[in-house]
């Protein structure tokens, strides 16, 4: 645990990417390849399954820390991190254990069977053996919060160092589900891959934004001198939905979200036609809702995810089929290297011989000409429920992860409203202590309604001054939340808008974010209620 | 909170600062005032405008510098002062070199106005005392449990080793501090057997300061025009916190930069920062060392000035003192009021904002300021 402590610990002492690399390689020649997995594990989303509750973990903290419960939760908005206010608040240890990071794990999920007290007297005397860091490390895994700032292509680069093998290969294989008490590392350094995981999904290619940043929208003109010959290029519709890959390969499906989650069972109406597909097939696309034909808003999807059991008035209600854009596998052979327009004729065929041609359906091509023209057709991207345009070069091969140059999106500009700050709270991690969660009210007559949170756009300095004004203008206090004075205007940027029965104002907001702060409105020219409402209508603008 | 009292208090909080009527005087006071006792020459203690200051001697040199023409007054620790029957002693805080806690008495009543201070002795700096006292006024700048420091020992050990980890890697070293006290407390615990030691101007013109004041600090050298790169590099390099992204610090890249603050406990100040390095190293009492400073005056009353007031006065109520929140403008971690959102509650209402207090968001606390190379980023 030491080693994985000090690893947490130096790579975030550093901010540069090559230093970070050779911190990951250090640690990687360090450790016995089990704990080698178990990092890879959990550097890539794979955490231990949660044994203790938090609310259990964070009681026994309190009594291990002899601090007031009141004094516990105060210190825990200070620092904003659950596991680190836990680490911080114990007494200092003088012991000190050995154990590898495969041990802890192992002892963690052994708890599985055990008492309330076991598990209680476990905790105490793991946390009194080990230093403040170790500690830290240790909750986040025993919280299930496990998280770290590096992202996978660099613990993939040190893999790829350390074993000659290519960055695309390693990334491919350690795509899907795994376990780190069953893959081990020798396997998955073998020159040929020996694995025989037939739901293994390919890693994404994920698309730039041709322009970089909301604020600043590039003309078709821009668009046109970015990316050469209108030719060269296959338009399509971003749709917004989930973005999945969908294997029929050994007679079994397995359909995958982008965040490598095995979603098989959330889409029972995807089944037949996967089924149906000839083994050795795998299929890149969208998930959205339909209705008569239609895909219906985000919205509508977002409440099916999460539910455990889809009712049958769900699945009425919101039945999905998917949108498919490309085909990456296709008679058991990996296609990914062919060509885009390649891949689109193999995809075609695919979707003609299906029988079930309104749950399987094909991305439709945007026909055009000029990038003025197709600057047009983007406008009427909302009334397409899409997010904006695709635009994919005519001659790439389906890459790895998010790649510059090939895939674009195009995406329309964003809604926006003028609105009020009236309630801030202090964020977490970076932004602990500091009070960067807003939320924004517009006018309803001479009323402000709150209709949005947003925690992100502003930049550090500027989180800095409204910082400071929170703090000297407070009006009230409930718990973590401060009604501040109505003053500050932000424009607030959104996707998308539907009616909302859960909240105050009727209405929510997709990805809501600070665009920018008006220093120039008072807060009387903020906009109304009325106007965001007429953004509603059937979601054209 | 004096409605229970009969007579007036012999110290009491205005909008002018820390008022003694009795002696016609004030402590640390943030509005021009005819009377002045100065804790320490930290900007958000001692500033411009007052018509007669009084100081420890320590604090003489950087007081001249800082504030120009003043006229000043300066004593040793425990020497006492007459003012229209009231006697004022000084001493010694720990917080920087010449900085004091601020003994009143009156008739048989004590009361200590702490200032800033530390219960660690840094080695420079004339150790803390604890002073008995009916009334004890505190500062609680890291008055949350999370904040405890380890001995400075282990900083530095952290510190050095980290300067020649740097030396071996071809990088030059940036150590950030504030000007006064951190900067000189730096400079008497670096492994001078590593290289030698280089000032940004801001830090040089306090050393120059104190040296003049008697002080003997380690041998340094400024940073200037002429000033070959390539032998700073293998130096160690202590600059300001305003310096921080600046074109002056870029000019020795490759560096690694690393930060000495008490924010630097806890992680999400520290990647807010993005410093290579967060040294958890302070000048202002810990957790314990708050609870520890507040018994010994055997107090009977506490009132706590700056910090996490609120939440450290409802804690000392709650084992048996008899705590208060007062509402003064006393930074948290000087020159860090820019950049760190300071203690939550610290106690600035909107009225009581003044130009002085608008300032603190551009100007950095205890900085140069015609001479600041450039603006915290």
């Amino acid at each position: 645990m030491k080693a994985f402590a000090q690893l947490f610990l130096s790579l975030d002492e550093t901010n540069k990417t090559n230093e970070k690399v050779k911190v990951l390689k250090d640690y990687f020649m360090a450790v016995p390849d089990t704990d080698k997995m178990h990092m890879l594990a959990l550097f890539t989303g794979r955490k231990p399954k949660r044994q203790i509750n938090s609310t259990l973990v964070r009681n026994w903290a309190i009594e291990a820390s002899n601090i007031p419960a009141w004094l516990f939760e105060e210190s825990y908005h200070v620092v904003g991190d659950l596991a680190e206010t836990m680490a911080l608040l114990m007494p200092q240890t003088t012991e000190s254990s050995s154990k590898t990071l495969t041990e802890w794990i192992a002892e963690i999920n052994n708890l599985n069977n055990k008492t309330e007290d076991e598990k209680k007297e476990w905790l105490l005397s793991s946390w009194a053996m080990l230093d403040s860091q170790e500690r830290f490390v240790f909750n986040k895994l025993l919280t299930g919060s496990f998280r770290v700032g590096v992202s996978q292509n660099l613990v993939i680069k040190a893999l790829a160092d350390i074993s000659g093998l290519e960055a695309a290969v390693l990334t491919h294989r350690i795509m899907g589900s795994w376990m780190p008490e069953t893959l081990q590392f020798a396997q998955l350094m073998e020159e040929q891959d020996a694995s025989e995981n037939i739901s293994r999904p390919y890693p994404f290619f994920l698309a730039y934004p041709i322009q970089e940043t909301s604020e600043k929208q590039k003309t078709p003109a821009e668009v046109g001198v970015a990316l050469g010959n209108a030719a060269d290029w296959q338009a399509e519709w971003k749709w917004d939905g989930i973005r999945a890959q969908m294997i029929k390969r050994g007679g079994e499906i397995f359909i995958w979200s982008r965040g490598e989650d095995l979603a098989t069972e959330k889409f029972p109406e995807l089944h037949p036609f996967l089924n149906a597909l000839p083994d050795g097939t795998v299929i890149d696309g969208e998930i959205l809702s339909f209705q008569h034909g239609l895909p219906m808003s985000f919205n509508v999807l977002q409440t099916r995810i999460g539910r455990k059991n889809l009712s049958k008035k769900i699945l009425e209600e919101s039945p999905v089929a998917v949108i498919a854009y490309d085909c990456l596998e296709y008679n058991g052979e990996d296609i990914r290297a062919k060509t885009q327009a390649e891949r689109r004729v193999i995809l075609e065929q695919l979707q003609a011989q299906t029988l079930y041609p309104e749950v399987f359906r094909l991305s439709a091509l945007i026909k055009f000409n000029t990038w003025d023209e197709l600057g047009d057709i983007r406008g009427q991207s909302r009334a397409m429920i899409a997010e904006g345009i695709m635009l994919k070069r005519k001659s790439a091969a389906y890459q790895v992860g998010r790649r510059r140059g090939d895939w674009w999106k195009w995406k329309i500009d964003p809604l926006s409203v003028d609105a009020v700050m009236i309630y801030a709270q202090k964020g977490h991690g970076r932004r602990a202590d500091l009070y960067t969660d807003y939320t924004f009210a517009v006018w309803d007559g001479d009323k402000l309604v709150p209709f949005a949170k947003a925690y992100s756009g502003l930049t550090d300095a500027e989180i800095n001054k409204v910082d400071y004004f929170v703090k000297r203008n407070t009006i009230e206090k409930f718990g973590p939340v401060r009604t501040v004075k109505p003053e500050l205007v932000f424009e607030i940027g959104f996707e998308g808008i539907n009616r909302s029965s859960r909240h105050k104002s009727g209405i929510a907001l997709r990805f809501p974010r600070i665009l920018r702060w008006r220093h120039d409105k008072p807060k009387e020219e903020a906009d109304t209620l009325d106007s965001l409402k007429a953004l509603l209508g059937d979601g054209t603008e | 909170m004096y409605s229970t009292m009969a007579k007036k208090p012999l110290l009491e909080f205005t909008d002018r600062g820390i008022y003694c009527s009795q002696g016609k005087f004030y402590i640390d006071p943030w509005k021009p005032v005819d009377d002045a006792v100065i804790t320490h020459a930290h900007a958000d203690h001692a500033y411009v405008g007052h018509k007669h200051y009084l100081a420890h001697h320590l604090s003489r040199e950087v007081l001249y510098y800082r504030l120009g023409e003043i006229q000043l007054q300066t004593v040793e620790y425990g020497e006492t002062v007459m003012k229209n029957g009231v006697s004022i002693s000084l001493f010694p805080a720990g917080h920087v070199i010449g900085s004091a806690q601020i003994r009143v008495e009156y008739k048989g009543e004590v009361w200590v106005v702490s200032g800033d201070y530390k219960t660690e002795d840094d080695g420079i700096s004339t150790p803390f005392e604890p002073v008995q006292c009916h009334h004890f006024i505190s500062e609680c700048t890291f008055g949350m449990p999370v904040y405890t420091w380890k001995p400075q020992v282990q900083i530095f050990e952290d510190i050095n080793n980290w300067w020649r980890s740097n030396l071996h890697n071809g990088l030059a070293t940036v150590l950030v501090g504030y000007s006064l006290g951190k900067a000189q407390r730096i400079l008497q615990n670096l492994d001078l057997f590593n290289g030698k030691v280089y000032t940004h101007g801001v830090i040089e013109n306090t050393n120059e300061a104190l040296r003049r004041n008697g002080v003997l600090l380690n041998p340094t050298e400024r940073i200037t025009q002429e000033s070959i790169k390539e032998e700073v590099r293998k130096g160690i390099i202590i600059a300001p916190p305003s310096s921080v992204g600046t074109p002056w610090m870029r000019k020795f890249q490759p560096y690694s930069f690393g930060y000495c603050s008490g924010w630097m406990a806890i992680r999400g100040a520290k990647r807010r920062r993005a410093a290579d390095r967060g040294f958890v190293l302070s000048d202002h009492a810990d957790w314990d060392g708050l609870i520890s400073a507040i018994d010994a005056t055997r107090c009977e009353s506490v009132y706590l000035t700056h910090g996490y007031t609120a939440t450290f006065a409802r804690y000392l109520s709650g084992i048996g003192f008899d705590a208060h929140e007062v509402h003064t403008l006393y930074g948290g971690e000087e020159e860090e009021a820019s950049l760190q959102p300071s203690p939550e509650e610290r106690g600035l209402e909107a009225h009581e904002q003044d130009n002085r207090n608008a300032n603190k968001e551009v100007l950095s606390f205890g900085e140069d300021l015609g001479e600041a190379g450039g603006t915290p980023s």
